[in-house]
C-alpha cells in the first residue's frame, strides 16, 4: 500500500478496440505530396524528422498517384507488381483452406500485408540480400522462386529443400538471396546489419534489407540492429512492420509512444514513416533508402504502417481479441485494391482483366498444388528420409551423432 | 610463449592468411583486449579487420553471424564468458541451428572466444565456466583449451572449421600453469608446453591430450583444472592417466574409452557446478560403454551448486587436495 493508504496499480495498456466494440480510426491529416524528397545520399537524420512523424503517401484515396515520391514505374512494372501481390493472397489462400483441411501443419499468411515484401524487393537489385521475417514470403515471387518448390517445403514433403526441418512459410532460398526465416522474431534484424557489414567489408554493391514486426522491435536485437547499423554505417534497410497487433497484443504494448519511426532518429538514422498499403510510396522508400545505402551514406529506419487482416496465423482466433470487421475501417484500406484501382484509373488495367489474372493464377496455384503433392503429402509422405535428421548439424556428421543415427536406424 | 602470446600469434596468423577473417569485441581493437590477447594486431592488419565495438554481447553475436552468412569468418571476443548469456538466442537459435534448418543453404563459421573459470578472485561474474550451456546445443562445437601449445593449435582449427565453435579460454592460465596453490604464481616459462612454433599447426578439434599416462586410475579434466589434476596425481601417489580433453564437443571417444579399459577407475575433475555438468556427461557415457571394465564408481570433483564466490574462491574450486583424495577413493576397492 502507498503512504496514503490507497493500494497500488499498474498502468496496463489496451487495445483501441475489443470484440463487440465499434473500431473507427481517425482518417488520416497525411496526403500525397505532403513531403519533398531529401537527397538520400546527403540526407541527415535530422532532415527526416517530419518524414519520420509523418507518412509517406504516393496514392490518394481516389486512386491517383502525385507528389515528389511518386516513382514514375511504367505500366508494365505495375501490373507485375499487382500479380505477384495477386498471386500471394491466391496462393495464401489455397494454403490456408489446405491447413483447414489438414494437409498442412500450419499456415501464416500475408492477408492486407502483400505489399511489403514485393514492392519493397521489387525495388532492390538482384544482388541484394532480404532477411525476412514469416510475413516477407511475397519477395520469393519477385526472386523467381518455383511455387511447387515453396508448396513442397510447406507439405514438408521429401522434395522441401529444407528436408522438413521447420514449420511451413519458415522458407530458405539462397539462389534468391532470401535468407533462412528464423521462428524467434527479431533475431534478424540484428543479423542483417552483419550482412550488410560484410558487403561493406568486401567492398560489394549490396544492401540488405530485413523487416521486424511492431510487437518483435520491443526485443534488444531491434536495438542492437539500430545501434550496430548506425556505428558501423551499415548498407542496410530497417524495415518495423506495424501491423497493429503481434498474435493478440497491440502495438500499443510494444512501445510507450505509439510510434516506431521517430525511435530510428535517436541512434541517427534517419527514419521515416510509410503507407504500408500503398504500393507505389512503398516502392519509392525503399528505392531511396537503396540509393542512400549503396553511396555509402549509410542505413535508413523505416515504419511501414500497415494492418494485419489475417489472423497471426492458422492457430489463432483474432475475433478472439479484436473487432472482426476492424480491418475494414483501416484508412490505408487493401493494398491489392488501391494499385488495381490504380491502374484502372490510368487505363492500364479493368475488372476484366483482373478477374482474368485471378483465374489464371487460381488455375496456376491448383496446378502447383498437384504437382508438389506428387513428391509427398502430409499424412501420408513420402517424407525426407529419417537420417536427414542428423545430416547438416555440422559440416561432418560428427561420430556422437553417427553413433544415435546407427540407433535409430536399428544398426 | 605464454597463452596470451600463442593465441595472439595464432589470430595473427588467420589474419595473414585468410583476408575474410575479422576480429571484433569490446576493447580487442586499439587497446588489444584486456587480457591483452588481441594486442597488436589493430596497428598490424587495420581497423577495418581488428576493431572495438559496443557493450553489447548480443549485438556482437548477431552482427558476426550475419557477417558469417555472407562470407566473412569472423573471430570475436566475449570478454569473459560470464557475459556471454545476452549473445546466448543468437548463439544457440541461430549460429548453432542455420545450417540444419535451412538445409545446407546457409552457414555461418564464427569463432567465439571467451575467457572463463576462475582462480583470478574475479567474483561470480569474472569466475564461471558455463561450458556445459553450450555442450547441450547441437551444432555447436566447443572447444576448452589448457596450455599456449594447445590454445594457439586448437585456436587456428577453430577459426578453420566450418561449424560455429565456443572457443574457452582458463584466464587463470594466461600467464602460468596453475596446481592449485593461490600462493604461488609460476610462470609458463620452462614449461615443456610453451614451446610453441611461430608458425602455424594444428591440433584437430575432437583430439584429447595425454597429459600424464599411468595405469592405475584415468583423470579426466580440461581448462585449467588439468594442471590441478597434475598436481593431484602427483600428490596421490598412484599412476594416472591424465586425459586433457580439450574438445568437449565432440569429445575423443578412443582415448576416453581406451584409457579407461585399462585402468578401471576414473575421476573426472570441472570447476563449474556439479549438477548437469559436462562431467555428468562424461560419467553416464563411461558407464555406458565402459561398464564392465570399471572396478571402482567413477567419482566427480567439480565446482559446488553454488555461485562463484569471491574471497573464498579457492574453497570453491577443486584443489589437490580433493582431487587426490577422489583418486584414492577409486583405489579403495
Amino acid at each position: 500500500m502507498a503512504a496514503d493508504g490507497s493500494k497500488g496499480s499498474i498502468r496496463v495498456p489496451d487495445a483501441p478496440f475489443r470484440p463487440g466494440e465499434e473500431a473507427s480510426f481517425d482518417s488520416w491529416p497525411w496526403k500525397p505530396g505532403d513531403f519533398s524528397m531529401p537527397d538520400p545520399k546527403t540526407c541527415e537524420f535530422k532532415d527526416t524528422t517530419e518524414l519520420a512523424n509523418g507518412l509517406v503517401r504516393v496514392l490518394d484515396d481516389d486512386g491517383l498517384a502525385s507528389g515528389e515520391w511518386d516513382p514514375g514505374l511504367s505500366s508494365e512494372e505495375l501490373r507485375n507488381g499487382l500479380e505477384h501481390m495477386v498471386r500471394l493472397r491466391i496462393f495464401d489462400d489455397r494454403m490456408m483452406k489446405m491447413q483447414r483441411t489438414g494437409l498442412l501443419s500450419f499456415y501464416m499468411r500475408s492477408l492486407g500485408e502483400e505489399a511489403v515484401a514485393i514492392a519493397q524487393t521489387m525495388a532492390l537489385q538482384d544482388q541484394d540480400w532480404i532477411f525476412p521475417t514469416y510475413r516477407q514470403p511475397g519477395a520469393q515471387f519477385v526472386r523467381g522462386r518455383d511455387m511447387v518448390s515453396m508448396i513442397c517445403h510447406c507439405i514438408g514433403n521429401e522434395e522441401d529443400n529444407i528436408k522438413g526441418r521447420q514449420m511451413p512459410v519458415h522458407y530458405s532460398y539462397r539462389e534468391g538471396r532470401f535468407i533462412s526465416v528464423s521462428s524467434p522474431v527479431g533475431t534478424q534484424f540484428s543479423q542483417a546489419v552483419g550482412v550488410a557489414l560484410a558487403s561493406s567489408y568486401k567492398g560489394l554493391d549490396e544492401v540488405t534489407i530485413t523487416w521486424i514486426g511492431d510487437g518483435a522491435s520491443a526485443e534488444g536485437d531491434y536495438h542492437y540492429a539500430l545501434n550496430f547499423a548506425s556505428v558501423f554505417n551499415a548498407p542496410v534497410i530497417l524495415n518495423v512492420v506495424n501491423n497493429q497487433w503481434a498474435i493478440s497484443t497491440h502495438a500499443n504494448f510494444a512501445t510507450g509512444i505509439g510510434d516506431f519511426a521517430s525511435r530510428g532518429l535517436p541512434y541517427g538514422l534517419p527514419s521515416i514513416r510509410v503507407d504500408g498499403n500503398d504500393f507505389l510510396a512503398l516502392y519509392s522508400v525503399t528505392k531511396w533508402a537503396r540509393e542512400r545505402a549503396a553511396s555509402g551514406a549509410g542505413a535508413t529506419h523505416i515504419e511501414v504502417l500497415t494492418y494485419r487482416t489475417g489472423a497471426h496465423s492458422s492457430s489463432d482466433d483474432p475475433s478472439r481479441y479484436r473487432p472482426g470487421d476492424e480491418h475494414t475501417k483501416w484508412p490505408g484500406g487493401d493494398p491489392v485494391v488501391r494499385l488495381k484501382e490504380h491502374l484502372i484509373n490510368i487505363g492500364e488495367w479493368s475488372e476484366e482483366s483482373h478477374s482474368g489474372l485471378e483465374e489464371k493464377i487460381d488455375s496456376e496455384v491448383v496446378e502447383a498444388y498437384k504437382e508438389a503433392v506428387k513428391f509427398g503429402d502430409l499424412a501420408n509422405g513420402p517424407y525426407p528420409s529419417a537420417d536427414t535428421i542428423f545430416t547438416e548439424v555440422y559440416e561432418e556428421v560428427p561420430w556422437h551423432l553417427q553413433e544415435q543415427h546407427d540407433e535409430m536406424m536399428g544398426g | 610463449m605464454n597463452m596470451i602470446q600463442s593465441l595472439n600469434s595464432a589470430l595473427d596468423i588467420m589474419l595473414d592468411r585468410d583476408p575474410d577473417v575479422i576480429i571484433f569485441g569490446e576493447d580487442v581493437g586499439y587497446f588489444g583486449g584486456v587480457f591483452r590477447t588481441t594486442d597488436g594486431l589493430q596497428s598490424k592488419h587495420g581497423d577495418h579487420r581488428v576493431f572495438d565495438t559496443p557493450l553489447s554481447e548480443g549485438g556482437i553475436a548477431a552482427t558476426a553471424f550475419g557477417m558469417g552468412l555472407n562470407g566473412l569468418r569472423p573471430i570475436v571476443e566475449i570478454q569473459f564468458a560470464d557475459y556471454i548469456f545476452p549473445a546466448y538466442d543468437q548463439i544457440v537459435n541461430e549460429m548453432a541451428k542455420i545450417r540444419h534448418r535451412s538445409g545446407g543453404e546457409f552457414w555461418s563459421p564464427v569463432t567465439l572466444r571467451t575467457p572463463a573459470g576462475g582462480g583470478i578472485r574475479g567474483g561470480h561474474h569474472h569466475s564461471q565456466s558455463p561450458e556445459s550451456q553450450f555442450t547441450h546445443t547441437p551444432g555447436l562445437k566447443v572447444v576448452y583449451c589448457s596450455t599456449p601449445y594447445n590454445a594457439k593449435g586448437l585456436l587456428i582449427s577453430s577459426v578453420e572449421s566450418n561449424d560455429p565453435v565456443i572457443f574457452f579460454e582458463p584466464k587463470r592460465c594466461y600467464r602460468g600453469p596453475f596446481y592449485g596453490d593461490p600462493h604461488k604464481v609460476p610462470t609458463w616459462a620452462d614449461h615443456p608446453e610453451a614451446e610453441v612454433p611461430e608458425g602455424e599447426y594444428r591440433i584437430p578439434l575432437g583430439q584429447a591430450r595425454m597429459a600424464l599416462e599411468g595405469s592405475e586410475c584415468t583423470v579426466i579434466s580440461w581448462g585449467a583444472m588439468v594442471h590441478v589434476c597434475e598436481q593431484a596425481i602427483k600428490d596421490s601417489g598412484f599412476s594416472c592417466d591424465l586425459i586433457d580433453l580439450q574438445t568437449l564437443v565432440p569429445w575423443d571417444k578412443e582415448t576416453v574409452v581406451g584409457s579407461i579399459e585399462k585402468t578401471g577407475r576414473c575421476v573426472i575433475v570441472h570447476e563449474a557446478p556439479k549438477t548437469s555438468g559436462f562431467g555428468a556427461e562424461m560419467s553416464a557415457s563411461i558407464q555406458e560403454r565402459c561398464f564392465y571394465h570399471l572396478e571402482s564408481p567413477i567419482v566427480r570433483v567439480t565446482g559446488w551448486d553454488t555461485p562463484f564466490p569471491h574471497t573464498t574462491e579457492w574453497d570453491y574450486m577443486p584443489g589437490p587436495t580433493r582431487i587426490a583424495a577422489a583418486i584414492a577413493q577409486t583405489q579403495e576397492d
